[in-house]
């Protein structure tokens, strides 16, 4: 058995760092799509509206597994020579942007329908109400489940492990077969996964918790 | 470069892939049974008197929710052995996603027990109720219609997430099609064919859950 060195440590946290990189990649640019998803699943053209609700369902009712595969061998396949962050990168971009989109089409519509009503009779356009009336306060309502996406995100950047990509635990994997003390390198990068997450987890239930109190 | 996509070697393997995909489908309704299980058992726990209890379910919830299943599965898959237990990975797999899906039902069937209110009970015994019957009709029943939605669509996830037991060679969809692909080369049109089977499984899922809570659930409320 090999020992667990520094070396090993610092292994582990270079996966960590893209671990983080992914899932803010992945998190920011799925925000800038799901928002756009979302608008269009809540637009007035009923051609949007059921593109986004396909969109997001293709999304939901496959494996984040088989999207980063399909987007991965697809990219290489579309003649592009990207490296393979990138593609992972695009990958988690996508799947993000369909459960954000998603999350936020339900804080659009929890808005009551007079407070569009309002906003129109005083004359505001689609872009002002948007974006004055009916987003801050959609966005404030999912804001818990919007956290809790997050955990999900930074969890299934995992997956990309399995596609090779050199992320936290795929540092373990490789750190676990040199020195074949799996279950302590395990249990060190599930630690670090623990660590991120459960104060996401905690803040977003605080935050639930605190809604649920002002609804009653 | 000028690719041609190619989904003969994926008709040829048609059949495997059925197989697997039935394999997946049991591997999942395997997970969520047991899954079940653990939720009841842990919900039991979790509200008993028994303090040093109720930690531990607490805990387990939370590591597991807040960990990837990944990881999870690796842990199991070499704790196992070191305890002496050898199990091939397919039943490795099932353990793995009975305990990643055990914690999500001990919170969602917590929430259902909490969303009765003791009044109501009450309520139902002074009016004579047995206390079998209070259970069955005022516990359980609107206990279940509370957390099905949220249960079922954590049952698809399960479902979904299935497709990571490839990482330890489980016999289900995603592995087999890891295989024709290294015979093959053929990654593309290989992984868009067991995509698109995956959405089918899912959506059947979704379709049959609907169906049961129409007939079961379909009651007013107030």
């Amino acid at each position: 058995m090999g020992v667990i060195g520094q070396n090993e440590m610092l292994f582990l946290l270079q996966g960590l760092k893209w671990t983080l990189l992914l899932s803010a990649i992945g998190f920011i640019g799925g925000g800038i799509i799901g928002l756009v998803i979302a608008l269009a699943r809540t637009s007035a053209h009923s051609a949007l509206r059921k593109t986004a609700a396909g969109y997001i369902s293709i999304f939901q009712g496959t494996p984040l597994l088989m999207q980063l595969f399909v987007v991965y061998y697809g990219i290489g396949l579309l003649g592009f020579s990207i490296e393979a962050w990138v593609a992972v990168a695009i990958a988690f971009t996508l799947h993000a942007s369909a459960f954000l989109g998603e999350i936020w089409r339900g804080g659009i519509q929890a808005i009551p329908k007079g407070q569009t009503e309002a906003a129109n009779a005083l004359g505001l356009h689609y872009v002002s109400r948007m974006k004055d009336v009916v987003l801050p306060q959609a966005l404030k309502i999912s804001l818990p489940a919007t956290v809790g996406f997050l955990v999900q995100l930074i969890k299934g950047t995992s997956l990309a492990a399995i596609v090779g990509f050199i992320e936290l635990a795929r540092a373990g994997q490789i750190v676990s077969n040199q020195t074949y003390r799996p279950l302590l390198i395990f249990g060190i990068v599930g630690a670090i996964y623990f660590i991120i997450c459960w104060p996401l987890s905690l803040y977003g239930g605080r935050l639930e918790n605190r809604m649920a109190k002002a609804a009653r | 470069m000028n690719y041609v996509l190619d989904f003969s070697v994926v008709f040829e393997k048609m059949p495997d892939l059925l197989m697997a995909a039935l394999a997946t489908i049991g591997l999942a309704l395997a997970g969520m049974s047991l899954a079940l299980v653990i939720g009841v058992i842990g919900v039991a726990a979790r509200t008993s008197n028994i303090r040093p209890l109720r930690a531990a379910v607490i805990a387990f919830v939370e590591v597991v929710r807040n960990t990837p299943f990944l990881v999870q599965i690796f842990f199991i898959f070499f704790a196992l052995p070191m305890m002496g237990i050898r199990l091939n990975p397919t039943v490795t797999a099932i353990i793995a996603l009975a305990i990643n899906g055990g914690a999500y039902a001990i919170e969602i069937i917590r929430g259902g027990v909490d969303s009765i209110h003791k009044g109501q009970v009450e309520a139902g015994l002074a009016l004579g109720l047995h206390k079998a019957q209070v259970f069955r009709l005022i516990v359980l029943k609107p206990a279940l219609r509370a957390i099905y939605p949220s249960l079922t669509s954590q049952f698809v996830m399960l479902t979904l997430t299935t497709s990571v037991c490839t990482s330890i060679a489980a016999y289900e969809l995603t592995s087999v099609a890891q295989i024709i692909e290294s015979d093959t080369f053929r990654s593309f049109e290989v992984y868009f064919t067991i995509t698109l089977m995956y959405l089918v499984i899912s959506w059947m899922m979704m379709g049959l859950f609907a169906l049961i809570s129409r007939r079961f659930f379909s009651y007013p409320v107030r």
